[in-house]
């Protein structure tokens, strides 16, 4: 009882409409909202489906799971990371989705085709360096290692997840082979025994601003850091490089959450959103990558470098397997935890 | 005076102190404090007795002058190397220490061997007469069992000088008195120099060999207390000293016994002369209560008309306010025996006493 | 005459009886109106504090995953005699029990409960779902032909052994300890990290509070002799930092001490350094930061028991032939103790639950308890783990106070 009264609390709060109209869209804020809203939200309006509340939230999970359990669902379309996808998915907070409604499944690039979930864009982790302050150009996550040639502090981000793909890629795994070798115990020492070599020379960030700033500051030579904030840096002026080679990339979804009145509108939505002409539109204002393999011959070709999408990007990038992070992640996160701090 | 045949233990010659350089709060204060007597400073507060007190153990620097304490200029010994012996006004027992070691710690700041330290504080509560205090802590005493702590701590390192700041000041009237004779006591038994602090004139009648009357940072009398009753040198030490009537007037003839004074209403009274006053000043004359008679025969030869204000009976005596001479305040002491059922509200009858017992003082300030 | 007597002594029985109920009718009144009184704080501390608190405890200790997947498997396992492999029934209640589970979404919690246990466990219902024959058919054989866990023992042990509604795995993990067959035993090494992580945030609250009591104490002795206008004046200077949120004034800390920051580029300038200091992303950064937002914590208590201390006592000690110095060792400083300790107690207790300033000042090496409390909460979502750490943060103040507290009663007494 006194369950079910806090999430109507919490869902007074968020001002929810029980009827069927309008759609309402869930996004994570700021720029990615700005993009969305001029991508996706206004032209969806326009072809005469509606009104779209827009709407914005962190990725808590438990606001949706409140949402679900009580039956008083006022979201229709989320925008969720891979993780909560999956892991939402597995506990039915999320609708399975009719792949036949969405758009061809086989024109997307992969990961982004989910029961309960369509990829909307594609984000890379990047080899990130200040351009100005180096010789030679790192090629790759083996510079990373090479002390010599690149000497001073290196950004990792302070997680499991990422950390030991680039140790592994760095000591010449395949992409393709990676996650079979860290599945094994021992895959994971040798990534860690890989780490060992350069761990002094790590300076850890865990918000995407700070890899940049310490660029900026000249306490890093190079860093890890998300593409769509090293684009954002480089249209300040800031002469930083990306190096795309053995990129990690993931995948931001729609999902539309169980229960929703408005199921069908929803998938009519995610449509629209699949459609290469308005994913170009998204991409040109924020340099994700977009998840529809025909966007890009739409977009120009200077913007088309610089997103993760791009087949030159894409060759040689690694895509974070997001089951294998929800099966070990617990486990791993702890011994890098451990490792770290000794 | 009978100085002279004692010699001087401290002496303050010039002293001023100023703590902001724009008020002196002790002005060109000339004293000897004589080896052996009781010495009281005694004035309203804010008079400078405290601070003079302060300078003699070593807490405040003289902005000029010097004092000497067994005939050296002390300007240069630190506080802690003067060897006096201070009690405070609110005893100032260290509240982390019992009593044993509170008065172990002057013994233990000497240098002192713990047997030789536990036999003189074991003396010490024994003289003090709260032997089976000694485990105590200060919270755990009355105020008069604490004062007579601080008293013995101040007296266990044997200090020639003991200045005491007002230390009876906290305690109600019974404890005081009986504090009093205690502290007359130990300053006959042991030998000892006081110089006593208080705004207390019955305290300091009580104790004192001598008395220094404080006002405005300026001594304005210094003798026995007898001496300072009865023949009080000013206007300011007769009413800061007892119950005291003032008339204001003017002096028109004077002598070096006598004086006359033509009072604002135009009676002329005899009265003694004090130094220092020249016929037309303005003068009060003053005249103690209890040497006032009403209705008195012609034994006494100075006589004003009066009537009663108010009666008020306080037992021993009755304390009757007249309208004397155009002041209205105007009190006479009348023992209980000599009270008469008549004397009452509105009873107009003379006020008398002998001309001898009135004195001529410079005028009070309006 | 006894009759007589007692005819005399009734009347005085009874007065003293009715005297005695009145009187408590009196103080039952007087508690009824002082418990009115207090009652909005109770409530208020019940519902604030009381029941969250014990509610995130037992949190910790909390094991309904497996019992709310498998409830019937369970109570079949129940009557098992543990020496041979569980009937066809129990197979086929499970193979139903997991099918309703993903059906209702429970899987995923009751897989992470499995791995918990132990990583092999984790892809078990999956696997079993996998394999599972058509209804009707019997699954007992062709489950321990193709899935071979089920044809081991210790499994199904293991498996009535989760179905218990509390389990201690979280507060063991918190320890670095782990059950292992009926045994408690130490994790791997390379996976042990709580105690190391509890001995250092009790190592660098211990740094923080003697680095703020060597600061605070000079100030705050400072402050009390100054006027009092003027010490309301430097009070607020103090305060000041308060005024500004904390996330800015760590962040302030990072520009200031970074490579090519303020204080290392000043020190370059000077000539005293060549190379920039590390001062930031390791300890002495986060060391550096916490006694700056810390200390006030420790002036104000200690401030107000020194305003409290009267300069006669330190008089009176000189007046007694003590020198200035020991006047102020043996009298003072005794007198301040209260202070120190109430303000060290503030101070460490503080620190230790320190999250957001370690999180941005320090290295990995430098996270204290509430960084992993945060990560189970936020990251991982692991309520058991995140509980059980809170519990044992819990349990070092509590230990802490009543040690504080039995230190300061003798004082107490004697003050």
């Amino acid at each position: 009882m006194l369950k079910r009264l806090s999430a109507l609390i919490v869902l007074a709060a968020f001002g929810g409409h029980v009827n069927a109209q309008p759609l309402t869209v869930v996004s994570f804020g700021g720029l990615n909202k700005d993009a969305q809203e001029k991508a996706f939200y206004k032209p969806f309006t326009a072809a005469g489906n509606g009104p779209v509340q827009a709407g914005e939230y962190n990725g808590e999970m438990a606001k949706i799971r409140a949402m679900v359990e009580t039956g008083n669902v006022s979201w229709d379309v989320v925008e969720v990371e891979s993780p909560d996808l999956i892991r939402g998915c597995a506990e039915g907070m999320f609708e399975p989705l009719d792949w036949s409604k969405l758009g061809d499944a086989g024109k997307f690039v992969s990961g982004a085709v989910n029961e309960c979930g369509a990829g909307i864009f594609l984000w890379s982790t990047n080899l990130t360096y200040n351009n100005a302050k180096l010789k030679s150009a790192p090629k790759g996550w083996e510079a990373f290692w090479d002390t010599k040639t690149f000497p001073g502090k290196r950004g990792l981000r302070k997680s499991a997840k990422f950390t030991l793909e680039i140790a592994l890629l760095a000591d010449g795994v395949k992409p393709a082979e990676l996650y079979q070798v860290l599945g094994t115990p021992e895959g994971v020492d040798r990534a860690f025994k890989k780490l060992d070599q350069i761990k002094p020379d790590i300076q850890w960030w865990e918000a995407g601003a700070q890899p940049l700033q310490w660029l900026v500051a000249g306490d890093v030579v190079m860093t890890s850091a998300y593409n769509g904030r090293v684009s954002a840096a480089q249209a300040e002026g800031h002469d930083f490089k990306m190096v795309w080679n053995h990129s990690l990339y993931d995948i931001d979804s729609w999902a539309i959450v169980k229960g929703s009145p408005n199921k069908a509108l929803g998938e009519k939505f995610i449509a629209f959103a699949n459609e290469p002409q308005h994913q170009k539109v998204f991409a040109e204002n924020i340099p994700y990558g977009p998840t529809n393999k025909d966007t890009l011959a739409l977009i120009d070709v200077k913007t088309r470098e610089q997103l993760p999408t791009a087949p030159a990007n894409l060759e040689n990038a690694l895509q974070v397997n997001t089951s294998f992070w929800i099966d070990h992640g617990e486990e791993l996160e702890q011994r890098f935890n451990a490792w770290a701090a000794r | 005076m009978t100085s002279n045949s004692a010699s001087t233990f401290v002496r303050f010659k010039g002293v001023e102190k100023s703590y902001d350089g724009l008020k002196t709060v002790v002005k060109r204060l000339d004293l000897d404090v004589f080896r052996g007597e009781f010495l009281t400073l005694l004035g309203p507060s804010g008079s400078g007795k405290t601070t003079s007190l302060m300078m003699l153990a070593g807490f405040e620097t003289p902005t000029q002058g010097q004092i000497f304490l067994d005939g050296i200029a002390i300007e240069n010994v630190p506080a802690h190397r003067r060897g006096i012996g201070m009690v405070f006004q609110n005893y100032a027992l260290f509240p982390h220490m019992n009593v044993t070691e509170n008065m172990a710690f002057p013994l233990q700041v000497r240098g002192m061997g713990r047997h030789e330290i536990e036999t003189r504080v074991k003396k010490a509560l024994e003289m003090v007469r709260l032997g089976d205090l000694a485990k105590r802590f200060s919270a755990q005493l009355s105020g008069g069992q604490q004062q007579r702590i601080a008293l013995a701590r101040a007296l266990i390192f044997e200090p020639k000088l003991v200045l005491m700041d007002e230390p009876l000041g906290a305690l109600d009237k019974q404890l005081r008195e009986q504090m009093q004779l205690e502290i007359r006591r130990l300053h006959r038994d042991l030998g000892l120099t006081v110089v006593f602090v208080t705004h207390d004139q019955a305290e300091a009648l009580t104790l004192s060999d001598r008395i220094a009357i404080f006002n405005d940072g300026v001594i304005q009398q210094i003798d026995t207390p007898q001496a300072l009753y009865e023949r009080p040198a000013n206007a300011f030490v007769a009413t800061f000293m007892g119950d005291t009537n003032v008339l204001p007037g003017v002096l028109t003839s004077l002598n070096t016994h006598q004086c006359q004074v033509r009072l604002d209403l135009g009676e002329q009274m005899f009265a003694r002369t004090t130094p220092g006053l020249t016929s037309g000043n303005r003068t009060s004359l003053s005249i103690r209560s209890e040497r006032v008679i009403l209705d008195g025969d012609e034994r006494y030869d100075s006589r004003l008309p009066g009537s009663i204000e108010e009666c008020i009976y306080l037992g021993d005596h009755v304390r009757i306010r007249l309208n004397v001479s155009g002041s209205n305040d105007f009190n006479v002491k009348v023992p209980i025996a000599q009270m008469q059922p008549h004397w009452r509200e509105g009873h107009r009858l003379p006020v008398c006493w002998h001309s001898a017992d009135a004195s001529a003082l410079d005028a009070m300030p309006a | 005459m006894p009759e007589a007597l007692a005819f005399e002594s009734a009347p005085s029985v009874v007065q003293t009886q009715r005297l005695q109920q009145r009187l408590h009718a009196n103080k039952r009144a007087y508690t009824r109106r002082s418990l009115l009184l207090i009652l909005p704080l109770l409530v208020l501390l019940v519902a604030g504090f009381m029941t969250p608190i014990g509610s995130l405890l037992t949190k910790s200790v909390e094991n309904p995953e497996v019992a709310n997947a498998l409830p019937n498997t369970l109570k079949l396992l129940n009557s098992w005699d543990g020496t041979t492999l569980p009937a066809e029934s129990v197979f086929n209640t499970l193979g139903q029990e997991l099918r309703t589970a993903r059906a209702q979404g429970q899987l995923f919690a009751l897989n992470r409960r499995l791995g918990y246990e132990s990583a092999s466990l984790r892809s078990l219902p999956t696997a079993i779902l996998s394999r599972l024959p058509a209804d009707g058919s019997p699954v007992r054989d062709t489950l321990i032909n193709d899935v071979p866990a089920l044809g081991d023992i210790k499994t199904w042990a293991t498996l009535k052994q989760l179905g218990k509604p509390y389990t201690s795995l979280y507060w063991l993990a918190a320890f670095d300890l782990k059950m292992d067959a009926g045994q408690v035993r130490a994790v791997a090494p390379d996976k042990a990290l709580y105690v190391d992580v509890l001995k250092r945030s009790l190592t660098i609250a211990a740094l923080v509070t003697v680095l703020c009591v060597l600061l605070g104490y000079p100030l705050a002795y400072w402050l009390s002799r100054q006027p009092a206008r003027r010490a309301n004046l430097l009070l607020i200077l103090v305060l000041l930092p308060f005024w500004t949120s904390l996330i800015v004034r760590t962040a302030s800390w990072i520009v200031l001490l970074q490579s090519g920051g303020l204080i290392n580029n000043s020190l370059i300038d000077l000539g005293i350094l060549d190379k920039p200091l590390q001062l930031v992303f390791n300890r002495a950064g986060v060391l550096i930061s916490m006694t700056h937002i810390l200390l006030p914590f420790l002036i104000l208590p200690l401030y107000a028991v020194m305003k409290g201390i009267d300069s006669r006592y330190e008089r009176a000690a000189i007046s007694l032939g003590a020198h200035p110095y020991t006047a102020f060792r043996r009298v003072y400083l005794p007198q301040t103790y209260a202070g120190v300790t109430a303000g060290a107690l503030l101070v460490f207790i503080m620190a230790i639950g320190y999250y957001i300033t370690p999180a941005l000042l320090g290295g990995p090496g430098d996270q204290m308890l509430s960084y992993f409390v945060a990560y189970y909460t936020n990251t991982t979502i692991n309520w058991g783990m995140a509980t059980a750490l809170g519990g044992q943060l819990l349990i070092i103040v509590l230990l802490l106070y009543w040690v504080y507290a039995r230190i300061s009663r003798p004082a107490n007494r004697a003050a």
